[in-house]
């Protein structure tokens, strides 16, 4: 039995260190091939008609014009968009048209004739009042905890009521504030689609995908065969962040058409499209009372919390409500609300952007309302983290308050003091997340001539999967990560499990540095027989196989390969989700500080600096690991700034659909980056966590919370627009 | 995108023989950065598309005898920004370097820049330039000047304030083969009345071939964009100001023009009367943004604009004044001359 286990620090010569990409080249040059690069021989091009409307019933639905268009080959109708269905949300895909080229495909759509009856429209997901007036909300769930319990005779609802208000009432101090986040998408830069093709009876799918083992199952089941009869293709994915997980009902809809023309197909969502239906995530509003001791720690929390996950309900769970910092006597209550916006999907780390934006914001307006530093409060509130981390985050503070410069930047809320129209803030906040190993296996092959090759049916999000995959093989056989050829990206390879909660690096280092170490106990067997050394003393070090004690008694990789004889040595390693492991781990924490700038006089705020310090275990990469930190801290501050899905309040149509109009984060609006990785020994040896989702959680929050810093004021639902920063202003 | 056909001629008069004197059947196609959006989204629908890149005579920029310059609609924006030749006219380059992208600057021409279609996302998505929808629905990015009729939209070009507010004119051919005219730059905008009308005067079949710029003639000018971001987004509100000042500093002439508030280019008369024979100082141009906007009449979601377009008045008349306007570069320069 191997017993699996990481190198030490200084023992690693591969592990930990900042290497870059092995497919940083084919992805800058463009030679490497995306979904939507995947252009077959004779194939079709799809696009699809989106419903017009937010919410109406079909009454008629005439394709003939769009059959007889020249070049126009097949013209799909979805079921949902029969005569007499409803369809509840802008953009709900109705009709596929599939031609020889796009311009025939698009000219065909536009002969499509749609007759609907309008139906009413609810798209105001932060107006409680009106959503209720509507009928449009439902109970989203609810928790209550207090120290003192109800008694028999008690009515409990009554004493939770009375000992709410008794628990504000002894509190030092009480803040009362609303706060909110609007629905975001998932704005992928490569839409959601596919290129398909049968060939004997087989389909081979190329899809943009994040779950490449998971879904020809889907397709199979959607398709009425059996998955042997389906094979998934994609070797690189312009971004899921959680969209991404099935092919989607165009996605079967592209395979039926492939089937019933014997072409294969293109099947790409539009720009608008991709905004507008394939993943959004919800929106939260709050209304918040917390009452907290003299020092500042929160003693009770009370909550009313609403938002919309689309039009089949859902909003942020109010089990995440206060976030990380929850107070030993709380009550919170959810409302959900059905809008005509289509459904949410799985956005970097459900619900807890919302969650920390929600209630860290209110611990902010806490240390405000004290005069005091909010690093201090914050400080103070460690004592409620539920997830035993409070001495991780302490120390994760004191690193983020050095890098940022915190004291010598701190002053009191609005206190700052102004040149001509700028004042200048600070904010902060803290996260937590899983990130532990989702199911994978590997299937290593190593050469009779020291060639080295995986297989793994698990995908690389652009974060660097197969660059890490290549540091685990190289460092367990002492090779360079360019003496191993890692394949990634097919159904074909042994099941992976999808990329989803930051589940991947996990995965792949379990079951990568398991079919290694696996195939070197069988190495080192061979090589301890013709070195006459036992196979315990040997080690895998600069390209050789050698005597741990006497290191010049060693064999070149490439001899020690030669004694496995013809046939290449295969290992299969599995890990399953769950299981104990030295390798790999989950629960991490991070704490993210913002500095910003706002302009009074116009609204705007330009981001100073920000710095993220997050753990994740032990590090593969520091360079890659940097990059996901980066990335999702832009992605924060596009989402804390920026990010705006606007929709018309009569149709429900999402007006802003486009990239020139749905505004994100450029290079220059998103100031110094400061990426601390927090890899002590203590986090090293608890081997590999996914860490894709948690720098994305705090960045709204600490940038709300460095704006309300600079401003004295509250600006209460993010984004923060010149809008609603100058509304603000006006009614403070 | 419905087929078409594709000319590519290479005089002005055989541009003039390819457009259509209907309406829409023909569309002239320059950088392409704006229409060919317009045609994917079938927006415009033109049985006919004219390319006139090909024509020289629109690629010239042209020191006029007497002074003042001369701009050939199909000169790229980039070449515009870094041509010695505007180096007195400050004001245009700044609204071109705010475009922010270079993409959109190098393929972008002159001519494309000022007669874009409106960035209304009504319009875009097909529901017409003068939607009733816009009245009660998402307006926040729309006018709040000029906007009484159905026309809700904003003139979204960049560097039309900066020409207007330095007296530009436009030389425009057509319909017939020999028919040519000059007229003020703001000639060319107009506020439709109804969907038979376009944001501009143009017939379908006459084309704008050169932009003339007078003598800068001692005048300083600024434009000054509200941005939300550093992307190449288009402003929330912007102005240009010209200033011709005396020795003393005391204002002579003046002309104030605001971009992204109105159907077309805004020329505030009102912000001209506070500033002429005053120094310019940051109370007299702050009483000059709030001139420029007392007449604005805001829409349900865009009453923020009104502070923006104030704004935009007040730091364009500080610039162009040679004074710091006091946003975040000004900021970040002191910081650097601090250190």
């Amino acid at each position: 039995m191997t017993e699996y286990n990481w190198p030490k620090r200084d023992a690693s010569t591969v592990i930990g260190k900042e290497l870059d990409r092995v497919d940083g080249l084919v992805k800058a040059t463009g030679a490497a091939k995306y979904t939507y690069d995947i252009n077959l021989k004779n194939q079709l091009y799809a696009v699809a008609l989106g419903c017009p409307h937010g919410h109406c019933k079909i009454k008629s639905l005439d394709i003939s014009a769009a059959s007889s268009v020249p070049g126009v080959v097949h013209v799909h109708v979805f079921d949902h968009a029969q005569p007499d269905r409803e369809i509840e949300w802008e953009g709900e895909l109705l009709v596929v048209v599939a031609a020889e080229s796009e311009g025939a495909a698009r000219e065909g759509l536009s002969k499509v004739k749609l007759e609907v009856e309008k139906l009413d429209v609810f798209t105001s997901a932060e107006d409680l009042q009106a959503a209720e007036k509507a009928g449009r909300t439902s109970k989203g769930g609810g928790k209550v905890e207090t120290v003192n319990e109800p008694g028999d005779d008690d009515d409990e609802e009554e004493f939770v009521e009375k000992e709410i208000e008794r628990l504000l009432k002894e509190s030092k101090y009480v803040v009362e504030g609303y706060y909110g986040i609007d629905a975001i998408t998932h704005c992928c830069l490569e839409p959601h689609g596919s290129t398909v093709e049968w060939k004997d009876g087989t389909l081979e799918a190329h899809l943009s995908t994040q779950n490449v083992s998971g879904t020809d199952e889907q397709f199979a089941r959607d398709l009425k065969v059996t998955a042997d009869n389906v094979t998934v293709h994609c070797d690189y994915i312009g971004g899921g962040f959680g969209s991404k997980f099935a092919p989607d009902y165009w996605g079967i809809a592209a395979a039926q058409i492939s089937r019933e023309t014997g072409r294969p197909v293109k099947f790409m969502l539009s720009r608008d499209q991709e905004l507008k239906i394939a993943g959004n995530r919800p929106s939260g509003y709050i209304k918040v009372r917390l009452g907290a001791d003299e020092k500042g720690v929160v003693q009770v929390w009370d909550s009313v919390s609403w938002g919309s996950a689309g039009a089949q309900g859902g909003a942020v769970s109010h089990s995440v409500l206060p976030y990380v910092l929850v107070p030993k006597n709380y009550r919170r209550v959810a409302t959900t609300i059905k809008c005509n916006t289509a459904p949410s999907r799985a956005w970097r780390a459900p619900n807890h952007p919302q969650a920390c934006a929600m209630s860290q914001t209110a611990l902010d307006d806490l240390a405000g309302k004290m005069g005091a530093d909010s690093y201090d409060v914050f400080l103070a509130n460690l004592v409620n983290a539920t997830n035993e981390k409070a001495d991780v985050y302490r120390e994760q503070m004191q690193i983020a308050a050095k890098l940022m410069d915190w004291k010598a930047k701190w002053h009191a809320h609005g206190k700052g003091g102004a040149r001509g129209s700028i004042v200048d803030g600070l904010g902060m906040a803290l996260h937590t997340w899983g990130g532990g190993a989702n199911e994978s296996s590997c299937l290593l092959k190593v050469y009779p001539d020291g060639g080295v090759t995986s297989f793994c049916g698990t995908q690389d999000l652009g974060s660097g999967t197969r660059t890490v995959c290549s540091q685990v093989l190289a460092e367990t056989f002492g090779l360079g990560i360019n003496d191993v050829r890692v394949n990634i990206g097919s159904s074909r390879y042994p099941n992976s499990g999808a990329s989803g909660g930051s589940t991947t690096i996990g995965a792949v280092c379990e079951s990568h540095r398991r079919a290694a170490q696996d195939a070197l106990v069988k190495i080192f067997d061979l090589a301890a027989a013709e070195l006459k050394v036992a196979a315990d003393t040997l080690e895998a070090v600069g390209g050789k196989i050698r005597d741990r004690n006497n290191p010049a008694k060693n064999l070149t990789w490439q001899k020690a390969c030669s004694l496995l004889g013809l046939k290449p040595l295969e290992t299969t390693a599995s890990y399953v989700r769950g299981t104990p492991s030295p390798l790999s781990n989950s629960g991490v924490a991070g704490v993210q500080m913002a500095h910003v700038e706002v302009d009074r006089e116009t609204g705007v705020i330009r981001m100073k600096k920000f710095v993220a310090v997050q753990d994740q275990g032990l590090v593969i990469n520091p360079k890659t690991c940097k990059s996901q930190i980066y990335g999702a801290v832009i992605m924060g501050i596009a989402a804390a700034l920026f990010e705006e899905r606007i929709t018309d309040p009569a149709t429900g149509v999402f007006v802003n659909a486009e990239l020139a109009d749905y505004r994100l984060a450029r290079l220059g609006d998103i100031g110094e980056i400061v990426v601390e990785l927090y890899e002590p020994e203590s986090e090293r040896i608890r081997g590999v966590i996914g860490n894709g989702e948690p720098p994305a959680i705090s960045p709204k929050a600490a940038i709300s919370n460095a704006v309300a810093n600079a401003l004295g004021i509250r600006v209460p639902v993010i984004p923060l627009t010149p809008k609603r920063v100058l509304d603000a202003l006006a009614k403070a | 995108m419905k087929a078409f056909e594709y000319a590519a001629p290479a005089t002005e008069k055989e541009v003039l023989q390819l457009l259509s004197p209907e309406p829409s059947r023909t569309e002239i196609l320059a950088g392409g950065t704006d229409l060919v959006g317009l045609l994917k989204k079938l927006v415009v629908t033109p049985d006919r598309v004219v390319n006139i890149m090909e024509v020289e005579s629109l690629k010239s920029i042209q020191v006029l005898p007497g002074g003042g310059v001369s701009v050939g609609t199909a000169v790229t924006l980039d070449v515009i920004a870094e041509h010695s030749c505007l180096d007195v006219y400050p004001a245009v380059r700044q609204a071109i370097h705010g475009i922010n992208s270079m993409q959109l600057q190098c393929q972008g021409t002159l001519g494309g820049e000022l007669l874009q279609r409106p960035r209304c996302w009504y319009f875009r998505q097909g529901r017409g330039l003068l939607s009733t929808e816009v009245e009660t629905g998402a307006n926040r990015l729309h006018a709040i000047l000029g906007n009484s009729g159905p026309a809700k939209f904003v003139s979204c070009s960049r560097i039309a304030p900066a020409l207007m507010a330095l007296g530009a004119e436009v030389r425009v051919i057509g319909p017939g083969p020999n028919d040519e005219k000059r007229l003020p730059l703001a000639d060319l905008f107009q506020t439709p009345q109804n969907n038979e009308e376009r944001e501009n005067t143009l017939l379908p079949n006459q084309l704008v071939t050169h932009i003339i710029l007078p003598p800068v003639a001692g005048r300083t000018c600024a434009t000054y964009e509200v941005r939300h971001g550093e992307g190449p987004e288009f402003p929330l509100a912007a102005a240009a100001a010209a200033l011709r000042m005396d020795h003393r500093g005391v204002v002579e002439t003046a002309r104030v023009v605001m971009g992204q508030v109105a159907p077309i280019p805004w020329l505030s008369s009102e912000a001209e009367q506070v500033l002429l024979g005053r120094v310019v100082d940051e109370r007299v141009a702050e009483q000059a943004g709030e001139a420029a906007v007392s007449r604005a009449t805001p829409l349900s979601e865009n009453t923020y604009k009104v502070q923006l377009a104030k704004v935009a008045v007040k730091r364009a008349i500080l610039l162009a004044a040679g004074l710091d306007c006091g946003d975040f570069r000004s900021h970040a320069r002191q910081i650097e001359e601090l250190v």
